[in-house]
This record gives structure tokens, C-alpha cells and sequence, in this order.
């Protein structure tokens, strides 16, 4: 296949206070593609995906060795302002997190954010990112309703709508269906082949199958070390160590 | 059955402590309530104390409260609240930042009366400000600095630390965050500081006693540096100076009245804003 | 590159504009202690710690002067006293009967009743004690004056009433259900569970309850100053005019020559009302902390 490299993580070791907490984990994640995180609770997985747009820089004594690369720059490079790496990643949090403002005010803080100020403009754009996040239909008569108002389902949708809405080059989600109902959680998957297209995207979750659903790569982190990274397919089918076959046929968990 | 009994008498006690302290609250708001309505008149409202505060009104003692009120929150708040923002989101969580934080809450235990004795030293005589509007203000102004410091703490670390995180995954910088997201939901417990301070700083008196007050006065305050009259420690003056206790001790009725007015609103309106809070999340 | 560096630098900006708001304030508060220390101490060179803080006679402005604090803080504990024996069954009792009798509509009035009346100032609950309390007492005990340290001692206990039912109440509130449920299933009536069970899990923080509402009554001013009488003599009953700290310091600054000996005396008196005032906050902020982890609260 021919696969463009997206994002490369490097060599990276990760600590908290002297605890190490991510070993040497190398990852290349690609263009248009799905990458999966899995890996038993505490394995290190949120870790990992949080250090993908810096939010680790808001926890004290934290300490970061090796690269994150996007289209080959390191994010963690001396220039780099924190700033514009996150406007750049997008994240979507395990648990819906929309500020207690309207609807469209949620969606619209991204781009006022970055200094727009075109009304027309931002209108549009709330628009059409709430109807990427498929969202449209269900909020379209009530965007000046408070988002504290919608479903569990669909704040996460929300989110990612306003996400979305600053067009970033990747997008980063931690387990965003885990804390949702069985429906809203297949929308979400559906949602994620759509935006795929478009996107790339990088997924932490706890649930193999999901991963197995929706993911075209898929890296298996046990105790802060990289087991194994692969095809979705192969990993599921046929990994290449014995502790990914045992934890994804669930001999332990 | 013993239990029982133990039981009834045990809580006939009970209702008796309520009841005594409802009494007692009540009988200090019946007696000035009824006494005090008979003082107040739109005279005794609008004009100057006249005849050696034995007739007339209370106007400029309404008005240097409310000088001195509006004077201190308006230096309190964005100190007190600078302060906070710094303490909660730009310092780093260490062991300093506690100590600051438990130092501020034993300050607001400190009592009146030794601010009063910092204003005094600091603001009057040092800074050279004499008794005065400012003096009055910065004093009333660090006394209720600790309160409106800890309410504001407390409203900032109530927000969920996933408005923050999601701001900042949208690219926002961090005066962008605490600006358009952190302050405004920390806002209803912050005005709800702010209010109960106001409540404070107006029926204060011994911070004012050798820093801003005067007994009396012909008119209204020309500048910052004059001296002025305030409700509390007009109440003081009319019950312990002066000649004729009787026609004195009516217009002390209204102004607690007034006092008691001002007091109960401003505190029946922050407990509202809490309720409504409360209930919304 | 150069949006960017803008960007950094106006965040720069505001954050030291916050560090210099924030260190202001921490300036101006910790500058109390300073100036209390640097106005207080140069008594000392007058009269001994010892002679200050125990001798007999508060004679401030003859010519030969003496200052002996004893009768004032004796005045300042026997008030003290006598309002904890006032707000401490009241206060702790009103707030058992709005956690444990109350119901629904009662205690939805009660609660912000009970908070209103902690905001009424001080000056009010002076005056009321003077033209109401203060008669009536002095008809029913047939005493030949009214203010005294028995006056000033029920009108503070009153004051601080609120205030401890109310830091009372929030603790018997945290008490778990669990322990309750627990008691009521061993056959403990709700007498029984109130006093044996919820009364001890919620004891420190009725501790500190009463330890603030003993804070506030050392450092209350206007209605000591109002009620008490005012006699810096050493009490010998509680029906005597007493003069306690915070009144004297409120009464005689206006009369104290700035930077005379009266004046440092009474800027150390405020130094030990400040530093009595700062010993109880901190063991009320030290069992308070322990009441959480003991109700496993956290911090």
C-alpha cells in the first residue's frame, strides 16, 4: 500500500516525576487513516495521545524525551508554540466537555479563538461543521439553546463539531465514546469512517472491538512499552506476539 | 419506653435552642423595624443632620456609605480577583501557593478593628492621606480583600478543569481561556463574594473609626481627602456623644433601619444568585 | 514566526500583570503583621512583656503612666466566656433542630434565614443591646447599670449564634447517610443515632464551628464597645462594665497621641488580639481538615 506518513512519533519516553510512564514508543500514524490505541487500563494509552497536542504541558514535573513529528516538524521543537500545535491537532475528551455556552457559541469559540471575526463567515462554518459532526438535524431549530441541554450522545457530537470547526490536520480522541449509550456510540463510529476521508484520526479506546470496527492501524501499548503496531486486520487476526493474542482474545484484561 | 422519653425530652431541647435563637433575631428585627419606621421620613432621607443631630436627616451619612462602599469594592474586586486568577491558573501548584492560600483565609479572620489600625498607620499617617474618603476606602478595601480572594478561589477551582483542557485543544492561549471561559463560569460564585462583601463593608465601623469618619457634618464630601459620615458610625455617634439622647436615640432607629434595609437585601440577593446557581448545575 | 511571537508576548504581559495584582495584595495583607509588629513593639522598651501583659492597671494617659493589660484581657475572656455559653447551646442546638426536625419547607426557610442574620453588622446588634437589652436587664436584676460584661456577653453570644449554627449545620449535612441507615438498623431510635452516631462523625467540624464563632467574638468591636460598660478594671462578677481589647484599642486611638507611648500600647494590644485571632483559625483550619479526611472527603 502506498501510505503517506502523517504524524511519526519518535523514540519517546515519558515521565512523571521520576515514574516512567510511556518506554521508548515509536509510532508512524498515516494520512486518511484511523489509528487505533488499545491496551489494558492504565497502560499508558491516554498518556500517549494527550502528549500529541501537548496537553501534558498543563501537568507539573512532567518530563518528555524524543519527537512528535507532523509533516515532519517536531512539535516539541524549541520554535514550536504550544498555541498553534493544538490549533493544528484537534482533540475530542473521553467525557463530553462543552463549555456552558449556547450551541452555536460552542462551536463558534474555536474560530473566535483564532481571531475571526466575520459573522457570515463563522455562521457558515458552525453550519457546516455541526452537519460534518451529524449533528444538524437534531439541533438545527435550537442553536441559541445552552449545550448543557443535549444528550450525553450528542454533546460528545458537539464536540466534535467544535473541533472540527478550526480545521485541524489531525484529530485526537480519547475514548469518545466510553461514556455514551450503545446508539450514540455506532453514530460516533459512523461519524469517524466519514470524517476519515477528510482527516486523520487518532483513537484511544478500551473497546477491541471498536478498534477491530473502525480502525485501520491499530498499536497495542501494555505498561507504558509498545507491544505491537499493525494492519488492524493482522493484529486482530494475526498478531505477532503472544501477549497481544492473549489480551485481544481476552485471556486477560 | 425510657428511650422513647428521652427521646421527646431530647427534642423538646432541640426546638427550644431554635426557638429562643428565632426569638432572639426576631425581637432585635421587630424593635427596630417598628421603632425605626417612625423615624424615617423623606426628610430624614434627603436632608442634613440639623440642630446638633437633633433634627433633620441622615443624607450624608447615606451618602458616605455609599462612597466608601463603592470606593473599597471597586479597589477589592480586581485585586482580590487578580489575585486569584494568578493563584489558581498561572501559578504553578507547590507548596508556597498553599501556605499563601492558608494565610489568606486566617487573614479574613483578623478583626476589623486591627485593620483599622493598619489603615491608621499605613494610609493615614504614613501615606500622609489624613482621615479621609481614601483612606476609608483602602482600609474597608483590605479587609475585605481575603474574602473576595477565597470566594474567588473557590469559584475558579468549581469550574471542571475539561472546559479548560477543551479551550486549549481548540488552540486558545491561556488569558484567552481564563477570559472567555474559566471567569465567565466562575462568574455567579465570584458576584456572589462580591455581594456578601458589599453587605460587610457597608455596616462596618471599626475599620472607619480612625481612618475616615467624622461625627458630623453640614454638608456632603467635597473631595476624596475629606472626611465623611457613614451610617454605622453614625449610630455610634448619635448613642454616645451629644446632649439629647432622646430625640438622638429616634434618629439611631432609622438609621439601622436603613442599615438593617441595605444589610438584608444585599445579602438576600447573594443567596438568591447562589440558589439559582446551584440549582442550574 | 512573527504572529506568534506577538501572541507570546501579549500572554507574557497579562501574565505579569496578574503576578503584580496578585503579589499587591499579598503585599498589602502580609504588611498588616509587619506594621502591627513595627507600630507594637516599641512599648516594650517602655514597660517589660511581662508588666504589659500582666499587671494590674490600665492607667494610659496620666502623667505617670502605666500599661498593664491584664483587666482588659480578662475583660476580652470573660465576655468571650459568657458568649460561648450563650452561642454554643444555641447555635449547636438550632442547627441539630434544622438537621434533624426541620422539614423540607422549614429548613428551606431556616438555612438562609439563619446566613441573612450572620450579615447583620455589628453596629445594629450594639445599639439594640444598648436601648433594649440593657434596660431590661438592668429593671430584672435590679443592677445599677445595665452595661456590663453580662449584656456584652448575651449580645455577642447572640451575634455569633448564626455563625456557628450555620458552620454547624454544613457539618452535620456531611455526615454520610450510611451511618444512619447503619444505626437506625441496629434498633437506635433517632435520638440515639443524633447523639451517638451523626453528633461525634460530625464533632471536629462543630469543633470549628465553635472555634470561629469564639474568633468572631474576641474580635468583635462596636457592640463591646457599646455594651460593656467600659471599665478597664479587673472583673470581679459578670455583672460588672468590663472593657475588653477591641473596645479599648476603638475607644482611645482618637485620643492617642500618634507615636507616643498610649498609641504603640494600643497598636501591641491589637498585635495580641491578632495573634489570639490567628492561633484559633489555625486549629480551626487543622480539625476542620481532619474532619474531611475522616469523613474521607479529601482536602
Amino acid at each position: 500500500m502506498d501510505e503517506k506518513v502523517r504524524m511519526e512519533i519518535k523514540n519517546m519516553n515519558f515521565y512523571y516525576g521520576t515514574k516512567q510512564a510511556l518506554c521508548d514508543i515509536n509510532i508512524q500514524v498515516y494520512r486518511n487513516r484511523v489509528t487505533a490505541i488499545i491496551g489494558p487500563s492504565g497502560c499508558g494509552k491516554s498518556t500517549l495521545i494527550r502528549l500529541l497536542n501537548r496537553m501534558n504541558d498543563l501537568i507539573p514535573h512532567a518530563r518528555i524525551e524524543g519527537e512528535v513529528l507532523l509533516d515532519g516538524h517536531n512539535i516539541y521543537g524549541p520554535d514550536e508554540d504550544v498555541v498553534d500545535v493544538r490549533r493544528k491537532i484537534g482533540m475530542v475528551f473521553q467525557k463530553p466537555n462543552p463549555f456552558p455556552k449556547s450551541i452555536f457559541e460552542n462551536v463558534a469559540y474555536g474560530l473566535r479563538v483564532n481571531g475571526i471575526k466575520d459573522r457570515q463567515y463563522i455562521r457558515r462554518k458552525v453550519e457546516k461543521s455541526i452537519k460534518d459532526a451529524a449533528l444538524w438535524g437534531e439541533v438545527k431549530d435550537r442553536l441559541n439553546d445552552s449545550a448543557l441541554a443535549l444528550s450525553g450522545g450528542q454533546q460528545q457530537r458537539l464536540c466534535i463539531a467544535r473541533a472540527l470547526a478550526v480545521e485541524p490536520e489531525v484529530l485526537l480522541m480519547d475514548e469518545p465514546a466510553s461514556a455514551l449509550d450503545p446508539t450514540s456510540t455506532s453514530k460516533i463510529e459512523e461519524l469517524i469512517q466519514e470524517l476519515k476521508k477528510r482527516y486523520t484520526i487518532i483513537i484511544v479506546t478500551h473497546n477491541m472491538q471498536q478498534a477491530a470496527r473502525i480502525s485501520d492501524y491499530t498499536a497495542f501499548l501494555m505498561l507504558g512499552q509498545m507491544v505491537e503496531y499493525d494492519l488492524t486486520p493482522k493484529i486482530f487476526t494475526n498478531p505477532a506476539k503472544k501477549v497481544t493474542e492473549d489480551y485481544i482474545t481476552g485471556r486477560f484484561g | 419506653m425510657n428511650k422513647d422519653i428521652t427521646q421527646k425530652l431530647g427534642f423538646i431541647c432541640l426546638s427550644l435552642c431554635a426557638l429562643i435563637t428565632v426569638f432572639f433575631l426576631g425581637t432585635l428585627i421587630y424593635f427596630i423595624v417598628v421603632r425605626g419606621a417612625g423615624a424615617i421620613s423623606w426628610q430624614f432621607l434627603t436632608d442634613v443632620p440639623r440642630k446638633f443631630m437633633t433634627q433633620g436627616g441622615v443624607a450624608p451619612a447615606i451618602v458616605g456609605t455609599f462612597y466608601l462602599t463603592l470606593g473599597s469594592i471597586m479597589i477589592a474586586l480586581p485585586l482580590g480577583l487578580a489575585c486569584a486568577v494568578y493563584l489558581c491558573e498561572y501559578s504553578p501548584k507547590s507548596v508556597v501557593v498553599n501556605i499563601i492560600r492558608i494565610s489568606i483565609n486566617n487573614l479574613a479572620g483578623v478583626p476589623s478593628v486591627v485593620f483599622g489600625l493598619f489603615g491608621m498607620a499605613v494610609f493615614v499617617k504614613f501615606l500622609g492621606f489624613g482621615v479621609s474618603i481614601l483612606s476609608g476606602c483602602l482600609t474597608l478595601a483590605i479587609m475585605v480583600l481575603p474574602s473576595i480572594i477565597s470566594a474567588s478561589q473557590e469559584s475558579l477551582m468549581a469550574v471542571p478543569q475539561s472546559y479548560r483542557e477543551a479551550s486549549l485543544a481548540l488552540g486558545a492561549t491561556q488569558w484567552y481561556t481564563i477570559k472567555k471561559i474559566v471567569v465567565p463560569s466562575a462568574l455567579p460564585g465570584i458576584l456572589t463574594g462580591v455581594i456578601l462583601s458589599v453587605g460587610r463593608v457597608a455596616g462596618e465601623t471599626a475599620p472607619i473609626l480612625f481612618t475616615a469618619g467624622t461625627f458630623y457634618m453640614r454638608g456632603y464630601p467635597k473631595s476624596i481627602f475629606s472626611e465623611v459620615m457613614a451610617l454605622p458610625y453614625h449610630i455610634y455617634a448619635l448613642m454616645t456623644e451629644g446632649a439629647h439622647p432622646v430625640a438622638q436615640t429616634k434618629i439611631a432607629y432609622g438609621c439601622a433601619l436603613i442599615l438593617l434595609i441595605l444589610v438584608l437585601t444585599v445579602s438576600t440577593l447573594a443567596i438568591f444568585i447562589r440558589q439559582k446557581q446551584r440549582s442550574m448545575s | 514566526m512573527k504572529i506568534k511571537n506577538v501572541t507570546k508576548f501579549k500572554e507574557n504581559i497579562y501574565r505579569g500583570i496578574f503576578t503584580i495584582l496578585a503579589f499587591a495584595s499579598l503585599f498589602f495583607l502580609l504588611g498588616i503583621t509587619v506594621i502591627l509588629f513595627k507600630e507594637g513593639l516599641p512599648i516594650f522598651q517602655k514597660v517589660s512583656v511581662f508588666d504589659f501583659l500582666f499587671g494590674r492597671y490600665w492607667y494610659p494617659t496620666h502623667a505617670d503612666a502605666e500599661f498593664g493589660i491584664l483587666p482588659i484581657m480578662l475583660g476580652s475572656l470573660w465576655v468571650t466566656i459568657g458568649a460561648l455559653g450563650v452561642c454554643v447551646p444555641l447555635g449547636v442546638g438550632s442547627a441539630l433542630y434544622i438537621h434533624e426536625l426541620a422539614g423540607y419547607t422549614q429548613k428551606s426557610v431556616l438555612k438562609p434565614l439563619i446566613e441573612i442574620l450572620a450579615a447583620i453588622p455589628s453596629i445594629v446588634y450594639g445599639f439594640f443591646g444598648m436601648v433594649i437589652v440593657a434596660p431590661f436587664i438592668q429593671r430584672t436584676f435590679h443592677l445599677s447599670v445595665g452595661l456590663n460584661a453580662f449584656t456584652g456577653s448575651l449580645m455577642l453570644g447572640i451575634m455569633a449564634t448564626p455563625t456557628v449554627c450555620s458552620i454547624a449545620e454544613d457539618a452535620l449535612s456531611f455526615v454520610p447517610k450510611s451511618f444512619r441507615e447503619a444505626s437506625y438498623a441496629l434498633g437506635a431510635n433517632r435520638w440515639q443515632t443524633l447523639i451517638n452516631v451523626i453528633m461525634p462523625a460530625a464533632g471536629s467540624g462543630i469543633s470549628t464551628a465553635i472555634i470561629l464563632g469564639m474568633s468572631r467574638a474576641i474580635g468583635e468591636t462596636m457592640t463591646v464597645l457599646m455594651v460593656c460598660g467600659g471599665a478597664a478594671v479587673i472583673p470581679h462578677s459578670f455583672f460588672q462594665p468590663v472593657r475588653p481589647m477591641t473596645a479599648t484599642i476603638a475607644a482611645e486611638m482618637g485620643e492617642a497621641v500618634m507615636g507616643g507611648a498610649h498609641y504603640h500600647a494600643l497598636f501591641a494590644i491589637g498585635l495580641i488580639l491578632f495573634l489570639f485571632t490567628l492561633v484559633f483559625n489555625i486549629i480551626a483550619e487543622i480539625i476542620s481538615r481532619r474532619f474531611r479526611v475522616k469523613l474521607g472527603l479529601g482536602r
